[in-house]
């Protein structure tokens, strides 16, 4: 399958295989990280105001608390009314070096049953099911589906 | 400095899945709490809406959109939009507008059709809205996000889902006594074990529902109730509006991350326990002042959570406190006995607004089976999407 995919959000992840990592920013006043990405300010009160670097977030993290989507999410997130309804594992993750939380998808076959509260996941590349747009997957390391 | 408002009249349309217009239910909520205030719509200074989203312009215009339907008697109007903490933003329209004089007396109203099934964003592309991205990235639903706070509550607390039905258990069995509750029957632990799973690890029954519904309060200057023949109404002493502070830890409603504290590090107390707090210092009252409290239980999990940010008990602790009885009606500390939005539902911008009318029939004992014996003072919670707090502390 060669045809390309498009990122579900422009400039929020970039690279593949083990060069995929979330992009987020990052102020040179004050060293603040922003994810999603903050390109028009800096939303830390007490900065004066820096410039706005784009920056990779840590490809690992623990999990700070996991759930799942057992119904059909409405639009705009798009699903395939025509095949039965797939769950599929929401993550949060905690990112040591940035101090922050990130949610993202699991990778494809990863349950609830697979996950626990401060397991070591890494960010992979994945793909939305039923718009074949590329987004960031959570993924327990060591695991390869 | 403290002041009061008094609280002269509340009223609701009651809760459920009607099918009709939004105007509807405010309306009727709107003539409920003025035939309670012993007052005409006509002696009304000012009204205030809180949004409606669905309704279009009539919804975005709530204030005016009643008060055409009330017929136009030439009152002060305004309409406040703060997602699901709107009812409270109206309120404290309403008191900002009688402290300072502009008005003596102000009718407030929410109302809202809701749609079935999960909230969703407004149509259309809209990249700029982290409500709308949440749901075009991730397919997070409110459900999803109440399950990630119930699962990591299970992780760092060891609540249990058994823990978390006993609060639909507690709720529905007061939400049964109100007559303006959408579900007026007692839920067992058993029917909240077998009900499917929504977002693991909660139930559809540790989730509240979406409803159509109304309500409506009149406010009043103290002067104006004295005036009016109520000498010792219901008093409004605080009312907890406060946005977050930077950098926001806990992962919260719509956003995809929380906010980095690699540069701040982040204040003591998390968002919500911020909401109860900026309440009590503003009504010099603490939780230990309590006689009752109506929180934001869109979920089963979250009122544990709570129980915690108003100070009921200590973190870790709201599991505990529900085990022992306590936040249940006739316990130390009773909270939703309302029947909370585990009975009502949610309709957004009726629900804080509801929870005030549920504080002023508990304050002045008319609250029927479901009074809470001497309540003096009672406190509300919700927080709205987008960081809005919404607390209001009411006392006889
Ligand atoms: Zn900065």
């Amino acid at each position: 399958m060669s045809r390309t995919r498009t990122p579900v959000v422009a400039r929020w992840f970039a690279g593949e295989g083990d060069e995929f990592k979330l992009l987020g920013t990052r102020c040179t006043a004050c060293t603040s990280v922003f994810f999603p990405r903050e390109d028009a300010h800096c939303r830390n009160p007490g900065c004066p105001g820096g410039e706005l670097l784009e920056v990779p977030l840590s490809r690992r993290g623990r999990v700070w608390s996991y759930t799942d989507t057992r119904y059909r999410p409405p639009s705009p997130y798009v699903t395939d009314p025509e095949l039965p309804w797939e769950p599929y594992a929401l993550i949060a993750v905690e990112l040591e070096p940035e101090r922050m939380v990130v949610l993202g998808q699991a990778a494809p076959g990863i349950t609830v049953a697979d996950l626990a509260v401060g397991m070591e996941v890494e960010v992979v590349s994945g793909v939305l099911p039923a718009s074949a747009e590329t987004t960031w997957n959570w993924r327990p390391t060591g695991v390869r589906a | 400095m403290r002041q009061d408002v008094a609280v002269l009249g509340a009223g609701m349309h009651p809760w459920g899945k009607w099918g009709r217009g939004f105007v509807e239910y405010g309306v009727a909520a709107a003539h409920a709490a003025l035939a309670d205030a012993g007052l005409d719509w006509r002696d009304i200074g000012s009204i205030v809406g809180a949004d409606t989203v669905r309704g279009g312009y009539p919804g975005y215009v709530a204030g005016a959109t009643f008060a055409r339907a009330l017929g136009w008697q030439g009152a002060r109007v305004a309409s406040v939009y703060a997602a699901c903490a709107s009812g409270a933003q109206a309120v404290n329209t309403a008191r900002a507008q009688i402290l300072s004089g502009l008005s003596d007396v102000v009718l407030v109203v929410g109302a809202d059709a809701a749609p079935k099934g999960f909230f969703r964003p407004a149509g259309g592309d809209r990249p700029e809205d982290p409500d709308w991205l949440r749901f075009r990235v991730l397919g997070a639903t409110n459900p999803t996000y109440f399950g990630l706070y119930a699962r990591r509550r299970m992780a760092v607390h060891g609540d249990t889902p058994e823990d978390f039905a006993q609060v639909k258990v507690k709720n529905s069995a007061v939400g049964a006594l109100n007559p303006n509750a959408r579900y007026r029957s007692r839920v067992t632990a058993d029917e909240v074990a077998a009900s499917a799973v929504v977002a693991d690890p909660l139930r559809l029954l540790d989730i509240c529902a979406t409803s159509d519904g109304g309500a409506a309060l009149v406010l009043s200057s103290m002067e104006f109730a004295r005036r009016h023949g109520a000498p010792r109404p219901v008093r409004i002493r605080a009312v907890s509006t406060v946005t977050p502070r930077y950098p926001s830890t806990v992962l919260d409603l719509p956003d995809i991350a929380t906010d980095s504290a690699v540069a701040v590090e982040p204040a003591a107390e998390t968002f919500r326990t911020s909401i109860a707090s900026a309440a009590y210092e503003e009504a010099g009252l603490g939780p230990g002042d309590l006689s009752l409290a109506e929180v934001y239980d869109l979920s089963t999990a979250l009122e544990l959570q709570w129980y915690e940010d108003l100070g009921l008990c200590g973190q870790g602790e709201g599991a505990k406190l529900l085990r022992e009885g306590e936040t249940a009606l006739g316990g130390r500390i009773p909270v939703n006995v309302s029947g909370g939005l585990a009975s009502f539902g949610e309709a957004v911008p009726a629900q804080a607004i509801a929870q005030v009318c549920e504080l002023t029939w508990q304050l002045r004992g008319d609250a029927g089976e479901r009074q809470v014996a001497g309540a003096q003072v009672g406190i509300t919670a919700n927080q709205g999407l987008f960081g809005h707090g919404s607390a209001v502390i009411a006392v006889r």
